[in-house]
């Protein structure tokens, strides 16, 4: 499904990826950790097409089309998913208005129908359940004055109504309490399919134990030093990031 | 030209101009007076800096002359049911067969000025030109010198007009070359209450004209009047508007502006809190482009103690449009306990678009909260690739956000079917279709 080969990118002159390589086949799911600064949230960024980020090297073949060449808005509509580490707040427009707009830019570029506000409603009904939530959200304004826990799972129910093949979550477990990552890693959960791949970026292992990956990757400094399975997570849960920094004669 | 309106007052004065109550050929004479005497402002005058009249004072526009308008033509400026009040203007003058003047409350007094002038002069008299005083720009002598026509809305005490009362000013499509001065008396008494939209509209498209308009607003006691402007001149006409408040004790003032017409377009609202207790919003939205100048100079006067104003004007900039901003909040030295907060925010959709704001606070009084705050920048760019990700095209984001925008305004007024029409014509401005 997506193929990063050598993927190097930066901000202004400072390189940040430097030299990327990752295969994740259909249904699978592929967690990246690492330190701070490692590079990781840049990878999910560069990703989903982020204007701050040059790409100076490699390539990236999503479905066999060229992954770099598309623009934001056409790698959605191939089905790439970016649940951001900080959703942006869009004071004045609905999560409604909002949601219905991205499913239905996504239908356009299907050649199907849009459907309207009130047929919306029907397919919104049961991907709200995904995150426990009633439709009184749907009314609120996207992310405006949400707590750090309901902006996750906002991008959650964006996730489940917008159905992408490629699901990138961006430290989706950072700043949410336990109540509210046992709800996002759920959601995720549920979301699952053997035609879905997922590729879980986060600082820390305690998201794996809900959310079970595939491969684990380790990124230190720009580059993967470690892969290895579900195992390797804990493994770096308790010998901390400078053993592999060690391993990887970073350090 | 100055000697132009000169010549066309003696014209007006021996022709019409003398109609109306004894007092009345006096205060015209004093206002072209006060006009030959100042002349049209330059850009030496603090008051104008910003704003390029020269155009208008060179252009030399003839007096209108009525002209003539289908219902069906007025069809797209229309908003509500068709039974609400409507009084329509063209090129400045009544047509009452386009109007629509329902059966109101008893003591309502809903028509126009021209008939008023002959009937109702004893009213006129304590309030015409007592507000908006001629003298506060050049352009309102130059109104009151020809003032001829307009709107009267006389709301009695503790009246209640349900549905809102639409002054429609629509320019005819042969006016192109030609100069109005609608002149309008909204006054709601004591405890009363309504909702007045004036509207500035054109089926002149295209045309140069020029629009002078004058309206004095005078609230009574504890009364709630919500006052919307609407200005939406063609793109190639000249508008310049002067709206004057007075408030009394425990009145509720709200007003809307929108402004999206005009080559050069201005409007000065000016609001006095003449007593304690008074509520005062004011909130406006421009929406400029190609090569238009939108002016908005806005003064609010605290001269008594615990009133409050709060005021928001949001603009959206694109190709080479310019707007100004100048917002005046005075603070008598016996106006403590006065709440202030003036926002001023713009929106630059193109780098070429430029805005000059100018936030005004002049507060004598020491126990008083006050702030202000003006800001200009483009759309954020997280924000637009925070749509763009979900797979909305570009356009679509920036339009999304832009509506976004100058939406926290215009869901700010009282009045559904107002707010339902000025939402509509933001959509329709911002191009989005069906």
């Amino acid at each position: 499904m997506l193929d990063v080969n050598d993927l190097r990118a930066s901000v202004g002159d400072r390189e940040i990826l430097r030299g990327i390589s990752l295969t994740v086949n259909k249904g699978e799911v592929h967690a990246i950790m690492g330190p701070n600064g490692s590079g990781k949230s840049t990878l999910a960024q560069v990703l989903a097409g982020h204007p701050a980020y040059q790409v100076t090297g490699g390539q990236v073949r999503f479905e066999g089309q060229d992954l770099l060449d598309l623009e934001p808005e056409e790698r959605a509509q191939a089905g790439v998913f970016l649940a951001f580490q900080y959703p942006v707040e869009i004071p004045g427009v609905t999560n409604a208005y909002f949601l219905r707009a991205a499913y239905n830019a996504l239908r356009k570029a299907k050649g199907l129908d849009e459907v309207d506000p009130m047929d919306f409603l029907d397919v919104l009904e049961d991907r709200l359940k995904v995150v426990e939530w009633g439709p009184e959200i749907m009314s609120r304004a996207v992310n405006a004055g949400f707590s750090g826990g309901e902006k996750k799972r906002n991008e959650i129910l964006q996730l489940a109504v917008l159905e992408p093949k490629l699901a990138i979550l961006d430290e989706t477990d950072s700043g949410l309490d336990i109540d509210a990552l046992r709800i996002v890693a759920a959601g995720v959960n549920r979301l699952r399919s053997p035609d879905r791949s997922f590729i879980v970026v986060t600082h820390y292992q305690r998201l794996l134990n809900h959310i079970v990956p595939d491969v684990v990757h380790v990124l230190v400094n720009g580059r993967i030093v470690k892969s290895g399975g579900k195992e390797l997570a804990l493994e770096l849960e308790a010998r901390g990031y400078d053993w592999v920094e060690e391993v990887a004669g970073v350090a | 030209m100055t000697e132009t309106y000169v010549r066309q007052f003696e014209a007006f004065a021996g022709n019409g101009g003398s109609e109306g109550p004894a007092w009345l050929p006096g205060v015209r004479r004093a206002a072209i007076e006060r006009f030959a005497a100042v002349g049209f402002p330059t850009s030496r005058d603090e008051e104008w800096r910003f704003t390029p009249v020269g155009p208008i004072a060179q252009a030399e526009f003839r007096p209108a002359i009525p002209g003539t308008v289908t219902r069906e033509a007025l069809a797209p400026f229309l908003f509500g049911h068709a039974e609400w009040p409507q009084l329509v203007f063209v090129n400045g003058k009544y047509a009452p067969e386009l109007s629509v003047v329902p059966a109101l409350p008893p003591g309502v007094k809903l028509g126009n000025l021209a008939s008023a002038l002959r009937r109702e002069g004893a009213l006129l008299e304590r309030h015409l030109t007592r507000h908006a005083r001629p003298e506060t720009t050049p352009f309102a002598a130059l109104n009151t010198a020809f003032m001829r026509d307009g709107a009267l809305v006389h709301v009695p005490a503790g009246t209640v007009l349900d549905d809102p009362v639409h002054l429609l000013f629509v320019t005819s499509p042969d006016a192109g070359g030609s100069v109005a001065h609608p002149r309008n008396l909204v006054i709601v008494e004591r405890g009363a209450r309504a909702s007045v939209v004036e509207s500035y509209v054109t089926l002149a498209e295209g045309a140069s004209y020029f629009t002078n308009a004058v309206t004095e607003v005078v609230s009574g006691e504890d009364a709630w009047t919500e006052h919307t402007r609407i200005q939406r001149e063609s793109e190639r006409a000249y508008h310049m508007g002067f709206t004057h408040v007075d408030q009394a004790r425990g009145s509720h003032y709200r007003s809307f502006t929108l402004a999206m017409g005009g080559a050069i377009a201005r409007h000065n609202l000016h609001v006095r809190l003449n007593a304690p207790g008074i509520e005062t919003l004011m909130y406006g939205l421009y929406l400029a482009r190609g090569e238009q100048v939108v002016d908005n100079h806005t003064a609010i006067y605290h001269d008594q103690p615990n009133c409050n104003s709060w005021e928001v004007y949001k603009g959206v900039l694109s190709d080479r449009a310019r707007a100004v901003f100048n917002g005046k909040v005075f603070v008598k030295p016996e106006a403590q306990k006065t709440d202030a907060k003036q926002t001023n925010r713009n929106l630059l959709l193109s780098p070429t678009a430029k805005v000059d704001t100018k936030p005004q606070l002049e507060i004598f009084a020491d126990d008083v909260k006050c702030t202000h705050g003006a800001t200009v920048g483009f759309l954020d760019p997280l924000s637009l690739f925070y749509l763009r990700s979900r797979g909305i095209p570009p356009e679509t984001a920036q339009r999304v956000l832009t509506y976004a925008f100058a939406a926290e305004v215009v869901d700010e007024v009282a009045l559904v079917p107002v707010r339902e029409e000025l939402t509509r014509l933001v959509l329709a401005r911002l191009g989005y279709t069906g």
